[in-house]
């Protein structure tokens, strides 16, 4: 589904990240880990069209994406999350969560500015489509908060059923845990596995956590100083020697 | 349309204040020179909510919305005394009022689509720019009237016609007003908020950028077209920075992304230089001095504790 080959960026004389492949299978539950500055999310920039690799090819279901924007991107079916959370902190988890049905719900500028024309009927199918994803993240009975109000834990969340709500093919969380307790963890493990059922997705994830990754991925992937250092399922690459060393030193 | 409390609310608030202005020129309350400001506080109206449509929802600082204004108010007149002679009054002026916001609409979109690429406090100057650009043209051309103004424009939207003023005021912010809480709202909002994860959503950054541009612009055109056919007389002077920075005040003390705020802050900031017109040479720094002091109220600690902001808070909520 998504294949990365010979990927790679320069700023300035730093490679960030260099010849780094990646083959994702439909519906797999993927990881991406490395130690800090490894050049996780520089991969995750480079997918999403944040940053134009300066090496190499990106290619969703065979079709070349690198060189679109981030916009042409998402509507190719390739949607985030991101470390460092970025809601609408100054709109609704309603609004949120509508924002992001753009694209799939829509109408006429005539019909924005004068809520008529069929307004109330397209309205009233985004808060019942908004309304669905919020209750998998048991969300839907905050819909009126200000997203930026919300607890750490459910702004976390709120970002990825706004990122589901563009109904990608491959979604894309980047540290989905961090900040949250072992029991939150818990329960983000199991939402994050019904949400790829539900909705036939693919997930590509960044994570510290060792657990979750251990616990729910099928593959990963570990990058170190922009490299992959090694790839396989989680027990093979946990144990791989050079893995220990790029966490734990010599 | 959706009637439900809010929608009532607003509808009976709207009736009161047209009530209220039409008992005060018909009986007699009022000075002439109260009346002649009715018109202006209008325009004022309209020139902040359009302006709080990109200030504040968009969530990028414009200071060149006099220039649109200008734009607004030029053509307008100029078609409206083309067709003085041959249409009714009526026709002529709304026809004028249209090409007003059309081409002010045009033009938003002409500087709009270079400048969408920047932002803050580059985009604020390049619109700075602008706006001087046009007053300059516009002393420049001939059939302008250059720096001595264009005169003898229809009086048409004075006083007498308040009802045709209140009612495409009343239109201009019920537009903006459901603009906002719409699709297309909701991404402009998003854009302001964070304008990456808008991008990662699939939102067309630089598509509602611009949007938000013309449509302000054209707004702003229209308050313009209003301006020129209640005062008469149009001078490119006018519009200069000062009106744009006039306008954005409006916006900043009504609170950014609160359009109840910018009408209610446009009604006070075009009465206040008349209230102090009895101070003489002191009146434009008194003006200054309660400008301060009410942008201090009402951006500080005191918030919660001023009823007068808190009505303003609930007002925007409504919204």
């Amino acid at each position: 589904m998504l294949e990365c080959k010979n990927l790679g960026i320069q700023f300035g004389g730093l490679k960030a990240v260099d010849s780094f492949n990646l083959n994702i299978e439909k519906g797999m539950l993927y990881g991406l880990i490395g130690p800090n500055g490894a050049g996780k999310t520089t991969v995750f920039n480079l997918l999403t069209g944040v940053y134009k690799p300066t090496t190499g090819t990106i290619r969703l279901d065979g079709k070349l994406i690198n060189g679109k924007t981030p916009t042409q991107i998402n509507n190719i079916g390739i949607a985030r999350t991101f470390q460092n959370i970025r809601l609408f902190s100054n709109m609704s988890v309603l609004d949120n969560v509508k924002v992001a049905l753009h694209e799939k719900v829509k109408y006429p500028l005539l019909a924005s500015m004068t809520h008529m024309f069929g307004f109330n009927k397209k309205e009233k199918e985004m808060d019942e489509l908004a309304t669905d994803i919020l209750k998998v993240f048991s969300l839907d009975d905050k819909s009126d908060t200000l997203s930026g109000n919300l607890p750490y834990g459910e702004q976390r969340k709120l970002e990825i059923a706004r990122a589901l709500a563009t109904s990608p093919s491959l979604l894309l969380l980047d540290e989905p845990a961090a900040g949250m307790n072992p029991n939150e963890t818990e329960e983000l493990m199991e939402t994050i596995r019904q949400i790829r059922d539900r909705y036939n997705l693919t997930i590509l994830l960044i994570e510290h956590d060792m657990k979750l990754v251990a616990g729910i991925c099928e593959k990963l992937s570990v990058l170190n100083f922009g490299t992959e250092l090694a790839s396989g399922t989680p027990s093979e690459v946990l144990n791989n020697p050079e893995v220990i060393t790029a966490y734990l030193g010599e | 349309m959706k009637v439900n409390k809010k929608t009532i609310i607003n509808i009976v608030i709207m009736l009161l204040a047209y009530a209220l202005v039409f008992v005060l020129i018909n009986s007699g309350v009022l000075s002439r020179q109260y009346k002649s400001l009715i018109v202006p506080i209008c325009v004022n109206i309209m020139l902040a909510v359009s302006l709080n449509l990109v200030t504040g929802f968009l969530g990028e600082l414009s200071l060149g919305h006099a220039g649109f204004m200008s734009i607004g108010a030029y053509s307008s007149a100029l078609i409206s005394i083309a067709l003085s002679n041959t249409l009714p009054p009526a026709l002529a002026f709304f026809i004028a009022l249209l090409c007003g916001g059309i081409l002010a609409a045009f033009f938003g979109f002409i500087i709009g689509v270079p400048v969408l690429r920047l932002r803050g406090d580059y985009l604020a100057i390049v619109t700075l720019a602008f706006g001087e650009i046009i007053k300059s043209i516009i002393n420049y051309l001939k059939f302008t009237g250059g720096s001595k103004g264009l005169s003898k424009i229809p009086l048409y939207s004075d006083y007498r016609n308040f009802t045709v003023v209140f009612i495409i005021t009343v239109i201009t912010i019920v537009l903006i007003s459901n603009l906002i809480n719409s699709r297309d709202g909701r991404a402009i909002k998003s854009i302001r908020d964070n304008d990456i994860a808008a991008e990662s959503i699939g939102i067309n950054i630089s598509k509602y950028k611009v949007s938000a541009f013309v449509i302000a612009a054209g707004f702003a055109g229209i308050a313009g077209a209003l301006y020129a056919h209640n005062v008469g007389i149009i001078k490119p002077s006018i519009f200069d920075y000062n009106k744009s920075i006039e306008i954005l005040v409006f916006v900043v003390l009504g609170g950014m992304g609160n359009i109840p705020g910018s009408i209610i802050s446009a009604i006070i900031l075009t009465l206040l230089p008349e209230f102090l017109r009895g101070a003489d040479n002191l009146r434009m720094l008194l003006y200054a001095i309660v400008l301060i002091v009410m942008m201090i109220f009402n951006n500080s600690k005191f918030k919660s504790s001023l009823s007068l902001n808190k009505t303003f808070r609930k007002l925007g909520k409504e919204e």
